[in-house]
């Protein structure tokens, strides 16, 4: 009952909060963030000049570590993919630890915080920047990321932290920390510092494109489906705002786990009726499926007017799959380390799965649906564009889309929510007091990025997802011989046959 | 060796008929029973980030309480009635669970009570004693 009267408690103060957002206060924020995104923005995107054309720096820095990785672990991605569906199979599991968290459950949790805007919005972006090509940079760099997932993965459980209560909590503040103080005192000061800067971009990137991108997003695509301009939400940002917070309260404050074991179960089902749909559309036109992927083919090395020619569909690509699937940026190594294992290399080696399903999969199939339809010559963006595509072939799916794209903004706010509540507890201590401030914090940014119009923030936000790779990757560089040790262990008896299960 | 029974069990006092029929059988015959207790849980179940840091805590608590309010009240009411007993508690599908049970600890038949489970209930999601039925390979005994 006290849960209770705190969560209404918050919820009365968060009302409050559009009251100021009305008052033209989202300017004076715009104005004062602005000179810091702004520069987070440009160091991110610092245009690295290579040979003709410039790419971003920070799409450079991925790429490079995916194909790094995929080169030092000898095609990871690949050779273990056989595996790596026994794994989530069940198939080596110890029956004895039966009622802990599996290789399934723990891949599910990180894909519902993967899975979402990315793969609707974010592919219609690309293909209408980079033309039907950029899908094929993207599955190219799915594949890359694979790598980079599979290697912070198994970080991620190796230097967790089990907690003397039974809890654990592993991310790449814990191997960073830990596993480069394995390597001696320098290191351990190096460590501690990309762990501390790692969970600073955590927590902004939790606040920015893990809530306010998330719920301003949903709110749109609500808009444009219930009439644009002219629909009664139109003006009703803080309500919808309103209402997201109090359920997202709910689940992280209240600790009703009712709301989110309901969203767990339909948030898996909006992502198949997604794929289901789209593979619909897609069969409905298989005549035109090869001319498609001639498109793509072509359109990926000989591009017709686009900005840059083929850098610019490769730049395209990669980064809209970078955004999508987060390979390298370390958020999904916190939802990973809950596994119960005591190999980390199976979890990593499960975690290929997620830019498989998320980058290849999901997204190669909404590249599919905008192409086939003929819609990608359309004016139109972001979730808009993939709205149309879809509805060009049946005619409701626009509402089934807008459903499916709260629940995924919803599904990706309570995974961020736990994300930067990591890290914030990270830098600050656990404690209650930490937690809620972290918590009520998180709630406000949900309504004040349903109700205003920060085009600065949200740029920043985006740029501090992406940050997150930097002081992510640098450590792990220095780990990548632990990796290969427990990958080379592990390969070894599975090879020999010392891991069936009977 | 004698031949021993496993015993499905709910809770410590609903599947008390199929208890006392499982100790009457057992002391005519000499055996001894097994008891298991399966806690309702898939290995394909979908939760949040947050659930799967308390998992492990929380499945000790299920153990504990299995233990405390299912499993020992029940053994020590058979060992009572003079036959040896001993408990298993487990985590999975009930009946896949109970026939691998059966199966490991080598039983010669599987006892379980109909459970109160409503017509309607049954219809649509079926019981765990008609899906034991099914899949069990070895007698089953449905208590009703």
């Amino acid at each position: 009952m006290r849960i209770t009267r705190i969560t209404a408690a918050a919820l009365l103060l968060l009302a409050a909060v559009p009251a100021w957002a009305q008052d033209g206060i989202d300017q004076k924020i715009n104005n004062a963030i602005q000179p810091i995104a702004d520069a987070v923005t440009a160091a991110i995107f610092y245009p690295v000049p290579l040979g003709f054309a410039e790419i971003p720096f920070v799409l450079i820095w991925l790429v490079t570590a995916a194909t790094l990785m995929t080169l030092y672990f000898k095609f990871i991605n690949l050779r273990a993919f056989t595996h790596g569906f026994r794994l989530v199979r069940g198939d080596y599991a110890d029956p004895d630890a039966a009622g802990e968290v599996t290789h399934f459950q723990a891949l599910a949790t990180a894909l519902s915080g993967t899975v979402g805007l990315g793969n609707i919005a974010g592919v219609a972006v690309a293909v209408s920047l980079g033309g039907p090509g950029a899908t094929f940079w993207m599955i190219l760099a799915g594949l890359l990321g694979m790598s980079s997932k599979f290697t912070e993965c198994t970080l991620g459980v190796k230097y967790r932290n089990e907690y003397p209560d039974g809890t654990v909590s592993g991310g790449p503040m814990y191997y960073l920390s830990k596993g480069l103080a394995e390597r001696g005192p320098a290191f351990a000061v190096l460590g501690k510092v990309l762990a501390v800067i790692f969970a600073v971009f955590c927590v902004g990137g939790a606040f920015g494109g893990g809530n306010m991108f998330q719920a301003n997003q949903s709110f749109s695509q609500l808009v444009n489906v219930t009439g644009g301009q002219a629909s009664w939400l139109a003006d009703k940002g803080w309500l919808f705002g309103l209402v997201v917070a109090a359920l997202v309260g709910l689940v992280i404050i209240g600790g009703i786990r009712g709301i989110a074991r309901v969203t767990s179960k339909i948030v898996p089902f909006m992502g198949i009726t997604y794929v289901l749909a789209g593979v619909v559309i897609i069969l409905m036109n298989v005549g035109q499926v090869p001319a498609a992927f001639a498109a793509i083919f072509n359109g990926a090395f000989s591009p017709e007017g686009v900005a840059g020619g083929f850098v610019g569909v490769l730049i395209v690509g990669f980064q809209r799959a970078a955004f999508s699937n987060e390979a390298g940026v370390g958020s999904a190594a916190i939802a990973h380390s809950a596994v119960q294992t005591n190999r980390p290399v199976t979890e990593g080696i499960v975690a290929l799965y997620e830019p498989f399903v998320d980058t290849v999969v999901v997204c190669t199939i909404t590249a599919l649906v905008i192409i086939i339809t003929g819609s990608a010559d359309s004016t139109l963006d972001g979730v808009q564009l993939t709205s149309n595509a879809f509805e060009s072939a049946i005619s409701w799916f626009p509402w089934v889309l807008t459903l499916a794209v709260v629940l995924f903004a919803f599904s990706t706010m309570i995974s961020w929510s736990y994300y930067g509540l990591k890290s914030w507890t990270y830098l600050f201590g656990e404690s209650k007091a930490a937690d809620i401030t972290f918590k009520l914090l998180f709630l406000a940014f949900v309504i004040i990025g349903s109700s205003m119009q920060l085009g600065a923030v949200i740029g920043f936000s985006d740029a501090m997802i992406l940050a997150m790779a930097i002081p992510n990757l640098l450590g792990v560089y220095f780990l990548l011989p632990v990796v290969k040790r427990e990958l080379n262990e592990y390969w070894a008896d599975l090879k020999a046959g010392r891991l069936e299960q009977s | 060796m004698s031949a021993t029974h496993l015993v499905g069990v709910d809770c410590s006092d609903c599947s008390e008929r199929a208890l006392d029929y499982a100790i009457e059988r057992a002391r005519d015959s000499g055996a001894g029973l097994v008891v298991a207790h399966v806690i309702e849980w898939s290995r394909y179940s979908f939760s949040t980030a947050q659930e799967n840091e308390q998992r492990h805590k929380r499945r000790e608590e299920e153990l504990e309480r299995a233990r405390t309010e299912v499993i020992d009240p029940v053994v020590a009411k058979i060992r009572e009635a003079g036959v040896e007993a001993r408990g298993v508690i487990r985590h999975g599908h009930a009946a896949e669970t109970l026939a691998k049970l059966a199966k490991d600890n080598d039983a010669a038949s599987i006892i379980v009570g109909r459970s109160g489970s409503s017509k309607f209930k049954a219809q649509f999601f079926g019981s765990v004693a008609s899906s034991l039925v099914q899949i069990a390979d070895r007698p089953v005994t449905v208590v009703p």
